[in-house]
């Protein structure tokens, strides 16, 4: 192992803690109050380990719900656990707090990967993960969703079965954020090659453009504008395990792949020509790490709104910490965006009233990024 | 995991087998070199060849075409017309990841607004050997040692690369370009920014890899350093060769006068005895 891998694991293990612990601790924040303790038991109550799959001709479905949803297969779950819980608990615990909050980390786990991402990538210290208009087109879709769904369901017809499964919203962000960002990749190339910066501009003039068109929808939004404004925001509220485990599976699975580009990003990082010359696939690379953090962002934004700033200022704050090396950088900044946003959301919901967490992040971020600046120590990008 | 590249000490130690017939074909081999940018032909059939042991200036005055050449060959750039040959095979035929393999650059100069510590930087020169599943191997580690000690900056291995001085950083890039342990070099006037000694250190390390087997192919604007260092010359002017060979014959040649349009003479340096060209100015007394 060498030394940059044992930095990496070592930092990883110590954030990977901190993020167990906020998440904990959160659990038990709330209206009730609920000891640490408690939520360990709840949690490990809620374990269920497969311990026989027998093929059920019958399809007589099992315990399996999910998993063998479907398969005429028949699954028994042991609990290892039984914790003496009050029920109260276990589902203040299960059924309202720990989704909420397991979406927080995912979301703060793909938005700080996403957005380390786009600041190696652009070398630039103002990019975050919308920079090339991703959760602007997110934004367009959501809002048309919540506006004109008859007019939505129109435009993705081959999708109508899902969108009637009570995800119509997020699937309608997550579709706008795939167009807006192909639509920016297409303007920005030119025989088959990409420049940095003519991407950076085509984003910002398409962000600008799908501003104007969300502003016009909030003008004709009539009785749906608070929750467009609350959608606009960011929140986490209502969170469901349905969402859960959608981003579950499809966060940790893009940001293992935009790891294996840690090395490609380092050497990008010097400019293209030298990292051509170095033998990278230049143009290959930034497709990839173009598409996956930006389907990453289009999850993220999908199942919570616009939430601004833990993008930006996670992989600022972490590069302080761990240095340039997206080897290191990469895994530390994922992991505290989940913790940083896990604590921003229960912040959020502890209140006397509810805020969209959007506004926790920004009211706290900003400042926080601006006293980085002021003391100068804002690695230049 | 990685395979190691071929190291210097297996290729040719004899600088002249190539001259003995039917040898190995040379590491670098342009035939016939076409680049357009629009309308205008950058480069316009230039042809030349740089062999094991061999280092070869490429000199002539600004907008020559040098670095265009040089990214020809290294494959930052398409080009319109003609071969490019590595080590015999034809460059469009490798991967990018195989021509980094074949041939390393030591660029002009590099992005290093970035606080890389120095040994980073070298162990990017491994870049075409580490898979993106995998991790450096003890070959790589090995491989960007010796490179920095090569390169003399083992001493500042832990240092950011922007706490380094011209020279430094310099030396840092010609290491990331040894650690690939390609068998051929390009360096793009890896003089340029450099105060007179650091010109000598470097272009003295640059020699020392080529005596070792590896064949070099430097753009080089002072024509003095080049004929001081090279073992031949290419003088390359509005996109095409305009002379080639020994130090003293590109440096005699009249196409030297005309490629750079001034009146030269031609000396021996009296403290090193290598030629040495002076230009002069209307007025100057002809020193032939």
């Amino acid at each position: 192992m060498t030394r940059v891998w044992r930095r990496t694991a070592g930092y990883s293990a110590g954030l990977l803690a901190l993020l167990v612990g906020v998440v904990t601790v959160s659990a038990g924040i709330g209206p009730v109050s609920v000891p640490a303790g408690t939520v360990v038991a709840v949690v490990a109550n809620a374990i269920a380990v497969p311990v026989s799959v027998e093929w059920a001709a019958s399809a007589a479905s099992g315990g399996g719900g999910l998993l063998t949803a479907g398969l005429p297969l028949r699954v028994e779950f042991a609990h290892p656990f039984a914790f003496p819980v009050s029920s109260t608990h276990e589902a203040i615990v299960m059924r309202v707090r720990l989704p909420r909050i397991l979406l927080a980390a995912f979301v703060g786990v793909g938005l700080a990967s996403a957005g380390t991402v786009m600041q190696g990538f652009f070398r630039n210290p103002m990019a975050d993960p919308g920079i090339i208009g991703v959760s602007s087109g997110a934004a367009v879709g959501a809002v048309s969703w919540i506006v004109a769904p008859a007019g939505v369901l129109a435009l993705l017809g081959p999708l109508r079965p899902l969108l009637a499964d009570g995800a119509g919203l997020q699937i309608a962000a997550f579709c706008g954020a795939l167009v807006a960002g192909f639509g920016v990749y297409l303007i920005a190339s030119r025989d088959g090659r990409t420049p940095v910066a003519t991407l950076l501009l085509a984003g910002v003039a398409v962000q600008t453009f799908l501003g104007a068109v969300v502003s016009y929808l909030l003008l004709h939004s009539g009785e749906s504008i608070r929750r467009v404004t609350y959608w606009l925001m960011g929140h986490l509220s209502g969170a469901s395990w349905s969402e859960v485990g959608a981003v579950a599976v499809v966060v940790p699975a893009l940001t293992l792949v935009l790891f294996a580009y840690a090395r490609d990003l380092n050497v990008l990082l010097l400019g293209e020509t030298d990292a051509v010359a170095l033998g990278v696939d230049a143009e290959r690379s930034k497709r990839v790490l173009l598409a996956v953090s930006s389907v990453l962002t289009g999850a993220a934004v999908a199942v919570s709104g616009v939430i601004g700033f833990v993008g930006l200022i996670v992989p600022h704050g972490v590069r302080l910490l761990v240095g340039p090396d997206h080897r290191v950088l990469l895994p530390t900044s994922a992991l505290a965006g989940g913790s940083f946003l896990v604590a921003a959301d229960t912040f959020a919901r502890s209140g006397v009233a509810e805020l969209p967490v959007g506004i926790v992040t920004a009211a706290a971020g900003a400042p926080f990024f601006l006293y980085l600046l002021r003391t100068r120590e804002v690695y230049d990008l | 995991m990685s395979d190691s590249g071929p190291t210097a000490g297996d290729t040719h130690r004899d600088g002249n087998a190539h001259r003995d017939g039917d040898a190995a074909p040379p590491l670098i081999a342009v035939r016939d070199l076409v680049v357009s940018r629009g309308d205008e032909r950058v480069l316009d059939g230039v042809s030349l060849s740089v062999d094991r042991g061999e280092l070869v200036g490429l000199v002539g005055p600004n907008g020559a075409g040098k670095t265009t050449l040089i990214a020809a060959v290294n494959g930052t750039l398409g080009f319109d017309g003609g071969t490019v040959e590595l080590d015999g095979t034809d460059r469009r035929a490798l991967s990018q990841r195989e021509v980094a393999r074949r041939v390393a650059t030591v660029p002009q100069e590099t992005n290093t607004a970035f606080e890389f510590p120095v040994e980073s930087v070298v162990e990017m020169g491994r870049t075409a050997y580490v898979s993106r599943f995998g991790t450096t191997t003890e070959a790589d580690r090995e491989a960007v040692r010796r490179a920095m000690e090569r390169a003399e900056v083992s001493e500042f291995a832990d240092r950011s690369v922007t706490t380094l001085s011209g020279g430094e950083r310099q030396r840092v890039l010609f290491a990331r370009a040894l650690a690939a342990e390609t068998p051929a070099l390009l360096l793009d006037e890896p003089t340029a920014s450099l105060d007179i000694n650091h010109q000598i250190r470097t272009l003295e390390l640059v020699r020392e890899a080529v005596d070792d087997g590896k064949a070099a192919l430097a753009a080089i604007h002072d024509l003095n350093l080049a004929a001081r260092v090279c073992d031949r010359l290419v003088l390359l002017s509005g996109g095409a060769v305009r002379a080639t060979g020994t130090p003293r014959e590109v440096l005699s040649d009249d196409a030297l006068a005309a490629s750079f349009g001034v009146r030269t003479a031609v000396n021996d340096d009296p403290a090193v005895g290598s030629p040495m060209v002076t230009a002069l100015r209307e007025g100057d007394d002809d020193a032939r």
